[in-house]
């Protein structure tokens, strides 16, 4: 015990002998904040938090200063809808933790446990500039002994990518439920099942807030969800966690609507392909929408009227957007600053863009007091460019994780190294 | 009726590749002389306009990058690439500040096979009742009213090769559209193109049919499959050209073996859905055994590690900019990849395998080239053109008369409204056989297929 002390007091000291200031000076900042767009700006970091950002503020004595002349630098990135760190090789190898099947579990599935911050998606995607991430657990199909999943998925949880073990940021931001077609496989084959079932849980939660103690007592009749279930949904009720749906035709967006409002649930819409065509009444409820900028295929009959012009015309109405790619949202989350760039080549603003992609999902899920801008008194997440970082062929000079500068090397990096040097003879498992 | 007239050159070689084609299914193998080519192309295309763009920045697709200079196009023909052009009567647009670059090729995409809606109704790309089926065609699947054609075009899509998927060890034939929707897929089918022939390596066959307890199971299942394959089609043409010259009976027309003896001889090319470095280096190897060559690897993720192999084969690899990890084979992808290969002097393209990605190929490849920039491999724009314009011809068959902006070839043409490797450039306008066929500020040249009537698509919304 006392040796165990000793070195927690060793780990203490360093870190405080650590607490070293670093400086990042003359760049253009775009702090996604109220001080807007810096030219020339230095950023001041202690202790893995921003402590100042602006002009002509001077570097304390002995900071390492980091010279981001020419450069631009913005927040990191926030991916707002994803499995990374759930999911290594998504199909016919593993492992896959994002999805929960059988009925021990619904609302109350809580996805955060499952989280490898050792996944190679994690180093891959942070040195392109992704620090944080939301993770959610997701619907499947039936299994070999024909387990299916829930129209809820159940609670996703915000993510670092950084080295430490303090990965989950905040647990159960959201519940995940599957409206719509992505509903209708696990309600018996009717969209309006999908509902039923929704309202159905929601009405026993309100039960289980009045009358948990009886039935604690065993005065009162059985639940058909079991007590997690049921305190995520109050959760939900009470505006903690926000309720994430999958969802795309107008049609049903326009039921969630009126669900949400008749229940006081904070919703959030993922996939909302159709969506735009209600962008005032999105904006007029406060519910947000994580698209994808590109999908413009009518894939499906909820789809129908995809548009590409989804991301401009919900902004201009006022809804929040955010981005995730339906197909690449987890190994290739750190294409989310190419989501950006098309959004803005189709009438976005460009800071909306970047906003979409830092900021907002820090609202969404109630870390924006720690993260998605460069303001004092933030996490240090930041990222140094050689250009516009929406470009393609810009990536990433530097990542910063809570003020840490994160290795920039991944699995993949490793890999081309190893076959970049044609003349290199030797067999490729003895070079570098 | 239209005006496309062929020049001389490329007259030639449509008449020897159409020979080709021909004599595929009505000479060596057909069902007797006289009887025409089945499911011949019968593209028309739209009515040319003499066109000649000006000011641009041209990438030729030869390697080439021309400052300030013009397009001249006239009957569905590139007529001059150069400097201070002059043409009477033409339509001249104002191309100053904006790139001009050869139709982008797609050669892989399933657009037609695996149509919008994704329903099950439209799952038309796999055969996967039997592990090689060479019989059928891909082209009797294409549905022409695909939203996806014209999405494609928008992003300056003018050619692509419509596949069968990858469920089989041998999938069938792929065929080369124009992206010109028509009312049936012979309306479609580029004049003159040979056919491809898919072949899928590693997760895929042996996944579906060993899940069914039937072989192939494994990798090694997979290899003596087409080995089997080849053996039996070798046979087969064997057996008809010793008939020809009346040594013994011609063995009955076999549509499987005669798509497979059509590689054999060199008409039909193959391919070969791949993933990984030592799987693509045992393909090789067996199309040394049967004497043929594999065209093109796709979706190969491990090109990088044998780039040599690749180019001693005069094998293409076609390739995403950064898929990885969806299963096992794609693990090791890498964004340099595409890159690594150019530069061992293979050939390397860029190709989408999705209705998204085709309409983003010039992004794709924006992609690799930051991603070599970092490593010091200097990609440059005229550079990489070439592997979404003249590879993917080289690959497909085509390059003699697509591909490039030189003149004679076919008027296949996008005006993008800047850098094309540029996120926020658009195609503004894209020229097939040199008729307007998008224009993305008219909304009369946008085209809208059957099943989006209706819908945001037909009002500009998806496009």
């Amino acid at each position: 015990m006392r040796a165990l002390i000793l070195v927690l007091l060793a780990i203490v000291f360093v870190g405080v002998a650590q607490a070293e200031t670093t400086a990042i000076i003359g760049a253009t900042v775009h702090t996604v904040g109220p001080q807007g767009t810096i030219e020339n700006a230095t950023i001041i970091v202690t202790d893995g938090r921003i402590v100042a950002v602006g002009e002509n503020i001077a570097a304390p004595a002995g900071a390492t200063l980091i010279d981001a002349s020419g450069k631009v630098v913005t927040p990191g990135l926030f991916t707002p809808y994803g499995d990374i760190g759930l999911v290594e090789v998504g199909f016919s190898a593993g492992p896959v933790d994002r999805v929960q099947r059988g009925d021990q579990f619904t609302a109350g599935f809580d996805i955060a446990d499952a989280f490898n911050r050792r996944s190679t998606l994690i180093a891959i995607n942070r040195i392109e500039g992704v620090t944080r991430a939301l993770i959610a657990p997701s619907a499947g199909g039936p299994d070999d002994s024909g387990n299916t999943s829930h129209i809820f998925s159940g609670l996703a949880s915000v993510a670092n990518l950084g080295d430490g073990a303090d990965s989950i940021d905040r647990r159960a931001v959201a519940l995940v439920v599957n409206l719509g077609e992505s509903g209708v496989s696990f309600a018996g084959g009717s969209r309006a099942a999908v509902l039923l079932i929704l309202r159905q849980a929601f009405d026993e939660a309100r039960d289980y807030a009045i009358h948990g103690d009886a039935y604690e007592r065993g005065q009162h009749s059985d639940f058909s969800y079991s007590v997690a279930d049921l305190e995520a949904l109050q959760s939900v009720l009470a505006g903690d966690v926000a309720m994430l749906a999958n969802v795309d035709r107008a049609s049903d967006i326009e039921v969630l609507i009126a669900f949400s409002r008749e229940y006081g649930i904070r919703t959030i819409i993922r996939g909302g392909v159709e969506a735009w065509m209600l962008a005032d009444e999105l904006a007029a409820a406060n519910i947000a929408v994580i698209l994808a900028p590109t999908a413009n295929l009518p894939s499906n009959f909820d789809r129908i009227n995809a548009n590409l012009k989804s991301a401009p015309i919900l902004a201009a109405a006022g809804v929040k957007i955010a981005f995730a790619d339906g197909q690449s949202h987890t190994h290739n989350a750190r294409n989310i600053t190419q989501s950006a760039g098309n959004a803005t080549a189709e009438g976005l603003p460009w800071d909306e863009a970047l906003r979409a992609i830092t900021l907002t999902p820090a609202e969404m899920y109630g870390v924006a007091d720690r993260v998605g801008s460069i303001e004092p008194g933030k996490d240090a997440d930041i990222v140094i460019w050689p250009g516009d970082p929406f470009e393609l062929t810009i990536y990433a000079d530097q990542v910063f994780i809570k003020g840490e500068s994160i290795p920039m090397i991944s699995r993949q990096t490793l890999l081309r190294d190893r076959y970049l040097d044609t003349d290199d003879t030797r067999p490729p498992a003895y070079r570098n | 009726m239209h005006s496309r007239q062929p020049g001389k050159t490329v007259r030639k070689i449509l008449v020897v590749v159409t020979a080709i084609a021909v004599c595929l299914t009505a000479c060596d193998f057909g069902p007797g002389d006289g009887a025409a080519e089945p499911f011949a192309s019968r593209y028309t295309g739209l009515a040319s306009t003499t066109t000649l763009l000006t000011g641009a920045t041209v990438l030729t697709g030869t390697g080439e990058r021309l400052e300030n200079a013009d397009v001249l196009m006239a009957d569905g023909k590139i007529v001059e690439v150069g400097m201070g052009l002059k043409a009477d009567g033409a339509v001249v647009v104002d191309a100053s500040g904006k790139w001009v670059t050869p139709g982008v090729i797609d050669v892989h995409s399933h657009l037609g096979v695996y149509a919008s809606p994704n329903t099950q109704s439209h799952s038309d790309g796999n055969e996967a009742t039997s592990p090689v089926t060479a019989e059928v065609w891909a082209e009797h699947s294409v549905w022409p009213h695909d939203p996806g054609f014209v999405t494609a075009l928008a992003g300056g899509v003018t050619s692509m090769q419509i596949l069968p998927g990858s469920a089989n060890l041998v999938g069938g034939r792929g065929v080369t559209l124009k992206n010109i929707p028509g009312r049936n897929v012979m309306d479609m089918k580029f004049p003159g193109a040979p056919y491809g022939m898919k072949m899928a390596c590693g997760e895929n066959p042996k996944r579906v049919y060993g899940g069914r307890g039937q072989s192939p199971a494994t990798r090694m299942g997979n290899v003596a499959g087409y080995r089997q394959a080849w053996i039996d089609a070798a046979d087969y043409r064997d057996k008809l050209a010793a008939a020809e010259k009346g040594k013994g009976e011609a063995p009955k027309r076999d549509l499987k073996l005669e798509t497979l003896a059509g590689v054999l001889n060199g008409e039909i090319l193959v391919h070969n859905h791949c993933y990984r470095a030592d799987e693509m280096s045992v393909m090789i190897e067996i199309a040394k055994e049967f004497g043929y060559t594999i065209s093109a690897f796709h979706h190969a993720v491990e090109a990088y590690k044998i780039g040599d192999l690749l180019a001693e084969s005069d094998t293409c690899a076609a390739m995403w900019a950064d898929w990885w990890g969806f299963k096992m084979e794609a693990y090791d992808g890498i964004r340099e990849n595409a890159a690594i290969v150019d530069k061992a002097g293979a050939c390397a393209i860029i190709h989408s395998d999705s209705g998204i990605g085709i309409q983003r190929l010039n992004q794709e490849t924006a992609k690799v080239m930051g991603a070599a920039a970092r490593v010091g491999i200097d990609i440059t724009p005229e550079h990489a053109i070439q592997w979404i314009t003249k590879n993917a011809a080289k690959s497909l068959g085509i390059e003699d008369v697509v591909g490039t902006l030189e003149a004679g070839k076919m008027a296949d043409v996008v005006l993008w409204s800047g850098n094309p490797f540029s996120v926020y450039t658009r195609a503004e306008k894209v020229y097939i056989d040199g008729a307007l066929a998008y224009d993305r500020n008219d909304a009369s040249v946008n085209p809208v297929t059957d099943f989006s009537l209706g819908t945001a698509a037909a009002t500009g919304g998806a496009q």
